[in-house]
């Protein structure tokens, strides 16, 4: 397998291959794993309100500046290109279709998983590394619901919350500079906003696609830090693919999620 | 560590401000009522063109959002278009009430228009307005101009 003709260049392709199937494989396994498991989160709700706090409430902080600030340059680039057509009042829909449409799910959850994610894999594989899974194990105690299923269902939870603040305050620091700097009329503002923007086709699709989001950023942190080497090496490496594959999983849901919802729109 | 009052204080705030952010967004931005969860009627009508009018688009009564356009069919029969519109059960409107299809400024968006008839009949869920004005296409115009300017000049 070291050589470097025709056919080894073949067999690299489909040892990659087979690995990459496999790892798929053992992911849906341990996804219907920890769904089987997840008894014991609703049973012993402490253990997922602990996770909904590390998850969600700690990532409350980057979530809001990071929406705000969002917001408020899509206001000042909007407004310049509003302007040239006189149409600035239009402000309001361009920023709130966008970050409810888009940003907020997305922007929030390459966050999410850049934040959490790595840190659910991190903790995970550690505890993997210094033998307590191993010791959970011979306590009888099953470590997929004591410390994975919690975990999972913090984050799933936290997700949506997390991509409705972003967009709430996205809008907020778009009416700031929109309507008190730039001097855009306070009540074309909202009003040409609340025309546009419908409840079930826009902000509900928004909180489905964050929790479709969150459900997949939650199971590659968490079968990644299962899976990882028990080595510093190996969940050093876990916690990069996290961020990688959760964010590259977010923009391809996007893209899926986003024709669909399009599709449905019929117009 | 921190302790557990702490902790569940902080998931409180963290839940608390997440569904403040919905209700916002439900409210402030999205206007929650008209058009998905109030209760409407629906009236169809045919136009011969309808130009750019989409799904979704408001239905106006001298300039007051009453309703939306719900779908836009072909009518292969009539090979005209067939608009189905939601209008919220508040409004009523006589059975001779007229549809225009209008644009709102020069680049904006079509929207309907409905002007009041005089009948004492109402229009019930599933009723059809019969007068309609198509919407105004601008190659037209411009053509029946060009076509007038051309009759003024040849005699």
């Amino acid at each position: 397998m070291n050589g470097s003709g025709p056919f080894d260049l073949v067999a690299r392709v489909g040892a990659w291959a087979i690995d990459a199937v496999r790892r798929i494989g053992a992911a849906t396994l341990f996804m219907l794993r920890v769904l089987f498991a997840s008894g014991t989160s609703i049973a012993r709700p402490a253990l997922t309100v602990r996770e909904v706090y590390f998850a969600g409430a700690l990532s409350l902080v980057i979530i809001m500046v990071s929406g705000l600030f969002v917001g408020m340059v899509l206001g000042l680039q909007g407004y310049d290109t509003l302007q040239t057509y006189g149409s600035e009042e239009k402000l309001g829909v361009l920023v709130a279709l966008s970050l409810v449409r888009e940003l907020g799910p997305v922007v929030a959850a390459l966050l999410f998983a850049s934040r959490a994610g790595s840190a659910i894999t991190a903790e995970i594989g550690l505890m993997k590394a210094t033998d307590q899974i191993v010791a959970m194990e011979m306590m009888a105690v099953d470590p997929v619901a004591r410390v994975v299923a919690p975990r999972f269902w913090g984050a799933v939870l936290s997700m949506p919350l997390l991509a409705a603040l972003f967009s709430a305050l996205g809008i907020f620091g778009a009416y700031v500079v929109g309507v008190r700097l730039l001097g855009v009329d306070d009540g074309a503002f909202w009003s040409q906003m609340q025309a546009a923007v419908d409840f079930r086709q826009d902000i509900l699709n928004g909180v489905v696609k964050s929790i479709v989001f969150g459900i997949g950023i939650a199971a590659v942190a968490t079968f990644e830090g299962f899976d990882a080497p028990p080595t510093a090496e190996g969940v050093s490496r876990a916690t990069t693919r996290t961020v990688v594959h959760s964010s590259l999983l977010v923009l391809a849901l996007d893209l899926v999620l986003t024709g669909f919802m399009m599709q449905m729109w019929g117009d | 560590m921190m302790n557990s009052r702490m902790l569940q204080f902080w998931v409180g705030v963290f839940v608390l401000a997440g569904f403040a952010a919905l209700l916002f967004l439900a409210l402030k931005v999205g206007n929650l009522g008209l058009g998905s969860g109030a209760a409407s009627y629906e009236v169809r009508a045919s136009f011969s063109n309808i130009g750019s009018l989409k799904a979704r688009a408001p239905v106006r009564a001298a300039g007051v959002t009453v309703g939306r356009v719900l779908a836009v069919d072909f009518d292969a029969t009539r090979y005209e278009a067939d608009v189905t519109m939601a209008i919220d059960s508040a409004y009523r409107f006589p059975l001779d009430t007229s549809a225009s299809i209008l644009t709102s400024g020069v680049l904006g968006e079509n929207y309907i228009g409905l002007d009041a008839g005089a009948e004492e009949t109402h229009l019930e869920d599933g009723g059809r307005i019969t007068i309609t004005q198509s919407a105004v296409v601008l190659e037209h115009v411009i053509g029946q101009f060009l076509y007038d300017k051309a009759q003024e000049a040849s005699p």
